[in-house]
């Protein structure tokens, strides 16, 4: 079976974010960026399918500026056996990113896409449902457990009124939640072997793929702040601030 | 220019859900037309209830046995085919985990951009939303000349009066329903508490609560005043509590008037989850903890002696 998994690079989880004071949106200059937590998951479960024999190939893509090259070797020392760079400088929004997945698709002709369920800057949550649409393939979104079988998958999926399983035809997308795995820490050797491993290197505008009409960003700004709050003492004096506001 | 606006139904078993109310409040922001899509087997009394809120104008109900569970590969072809037929200039969800699914498959269907979690309505194409977990808000436009297809952040509207009486109507549309896809099962936690997503009050409990059998002391004073529990990240992981409990960026995003929070540190992720409470009072052990940072009142204690000291005072 052979496997694509994205690979999407943003600010770190750990980073405080700042809103640029001008409106123009948060500060990347010199701020931590990693790969998106969820892709960690993603990559994590298909090494752990390529450890058991399940995966043949695993193939890490990625759309974005030279930077993203990092997050793709980072792919690689999990245990990628390659990766693919689609290059630009541009900012590239779901709708466009599910047009380049589709070509690189219908291109690598995986059995299985798997992606982060949100991108963590972005928090659009869309990439994956729009590369199964736009590919016409099934699509489970929010794993938390992945089976897989001859041709098909079964997937558990986190969803407001619990646990769903759908049974999906392969290929499908399968986006992925947290609970699914716990990514590894890599090894120094691992990161070493990574070094050595391709990155093909495709230019966004020779890909024949159309950006989508963007939507425009008019501005950001720092979300508004609560007011103040107050230390209590005991119990009794909470019981009393909660009774004042009529909350109990 | 008055536009057409297209709500789709969230409902499970059998009823409709307040979350398909609060996006209905977010399209009268927008403005225009509202109708209601639901899409379900054996749906008539989905749809009644759809009528019954103030703003729509017209239910339209696409009664399949397809539709018995809701799965976006088979859902999106039919609304897209709906909304196309009937001149939708917009299509609203809300971003429940039924909308986070089906909503980008529709846009992508129909080849167009999306959306995600409006806030805040500035025009018809122009929206807030959170990104970063809700660190930052941007101000969004969408293109003007294409559907406008968005998710609706429930946590910031409330949900539409049921003072209305809009017509209902059955539907059909023509496309082709892909097979790919099966329902298996779900597994449901029972519970008898108010809903977490709506529910005035929330309690919720942390890593600090320690165990499964400590989450007993969580529920039972949540119970005692009436409220729904949640939890974090770290409490669901370690299995103290089921999955669909948890609250914060990744998890279900709510704003009840009081949220108690117990031995939780305080992560942005969770936090993100909270942030249009009313009242965040927050217990824990750890004077440093950065939830006091956020919360409104805060107490510095061990839960273990706090709870059940609330717990007399209020009886
Ligand atoms: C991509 C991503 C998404 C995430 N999404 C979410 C999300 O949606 N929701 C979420 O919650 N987290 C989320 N997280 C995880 C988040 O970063 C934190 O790890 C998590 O919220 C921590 O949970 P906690 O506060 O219960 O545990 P901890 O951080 O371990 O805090 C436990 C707290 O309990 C206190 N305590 C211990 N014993 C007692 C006692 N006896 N009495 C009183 N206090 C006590 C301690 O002082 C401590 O502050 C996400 C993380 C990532 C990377
Ligand atoms: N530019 C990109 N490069 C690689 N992967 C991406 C990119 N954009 C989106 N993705 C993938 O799509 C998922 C969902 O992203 P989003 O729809 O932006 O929340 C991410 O977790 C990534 O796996």
């Amino acid at each position: 079976m052979k496997i694509l998994v994205s690979v999407k690079r943003a600010i770190d989880y750990n980073v405080r974010i700042q809103v640029a004071p001008d409106g123009s949106g948060v500060v990347k200059n010199g701020v931590k960026h990693s790969m998106n937590p969820f892709d960690e998951i993603a990559v994590e479960q298909a090494i752990r399918w390529k450890e058991d024999g399940t995966a043949s190939e695993v193939v890490a893509v990625a759309i974005g500026d030279d930077a993203v090259a990092e997050q793709l070797r980072t792919a690689l020392a999990f245990g990628c056996d390659r990766a693919i760079h689609v290059k630009t400088d541009d900012e590239i929004q779901p709708l466009t990113a599910a047009r380049v997945f589709k070509a690189l698709a219908e291109r690598e002709s995986p059995d299985l896409f798997l992606m982060g369920k949100q991108a963590i800057d972005d928090d659009a949550n869309q990439t994956g449902q729009m590369t199964a649409a736009k590919l016409n393939w099934p699509q489970a979104t929010f794993a938390s457990k992945i089976e897989l079988a001859d041709g098909t998958a079964e997937v558990t999926r986190e969803i407001d009124t619990g646990l769903e399983t759908l049974s999906v035809d392969l290929p499908a997308v399968v986006t992925v939640d947290l609970r699914l795995n716990e990514p590894r820490y890599l090894k120094l050797p691992n990161i070493m072997k990574a070094k050595k491993k391709p990155i093909e290197a495709l230019v966004f505008d020779e890909l024949e793929v159309a950006a989508a009409t963007p939507i425009e960003t008019v501005t950001t700004k720092a979300p508004p702040k609560r007011a103040g709050g107050i230390m209590v003492e005991t119990v009794d004096e909470l019981v009393a601030k909660l009774k004042e506001k009529s909350l109990i | 220019m008055s536009h057409k606006i297209l709500v789709i139904a969230d409902h499970h078993d059998g009823q409709l859900l307040d979350a398909t109310g609060r996006a209905v409040t977010c399209a009268a922001d927008i403005g225009g037309d509202i109708d209601v899509l639901v899409l379900a087997h054996d749906g008539q009394a989905i749809a009644d209830a759809a009528a019954t809120l103030a703003g729509v104008s017209g239910v339209h109900l696409i009664d399949n046995a397809a539709n018995e569970h809701p799965m976006a590969a088979v859902l999106a072809p039919q609304i897209v085919a709906f909304a196309d037929n009937g001149g939708y200039s917009h299509v609203l969800g809300p971003n429940t985990t039924f909308g986070k699914d089906l909503m980008p498959r529709v846009a992508a269907l129909a080849d167009v951009a999306m959306v995600t979690d409006v806030m805040a309505v500035h025009g018809p194409y122009e929206f807030d939303r959170p990104i970063y977990a809700g660190n930052a808000i941007t101000t969004v436009r969408a293109p003007e000349a294409q559907t406008l297809v968005a998710s609706v952040r429930c946590a910031s509207y409330g949900a539409a009066e049921k003072t209305g009486s809009a017509s209902v109507a059955a539907a059909t549309v023509e496309a082709e329903l892909p097979s790919h896809t099966r329902f298996v099962g779900l597994e449901q936690a029972e519970s008898d508490r108010p809903d977490l997503q709506t529910a005035p009050k929330v309690i919720s409990g942390g890593r600090g609560v320690g165990s499964e059998e400590n989450f007993r002391i969580v529920y039972d004073f949540a119970d005692k005043i009436g409220a729904a529990v949640g939890a974090s990240r770290a409490a669901v992981d370690a299995g103290y509590v089921p999955n669909d409990m948890q609250v914060g960026q990744t998890g279900k995003i709510i704003s009840p008037e009081l949220y108690m929070c117990f031995g939780i540190s305080g992560a942005i992720q969770h936090l993100a989850g909270i942030k249009d409470a009313g009242t965040i009072v927050a217990i824990n052990k750890d004077p440093e903890a950065p939830i006091f940072e956020l919360a409104d009142i805060g107490l510095v204690g061990d839960l273990f002696e706090i709870i059940p000291a609330l717990d007399a005072a209020v009886s």
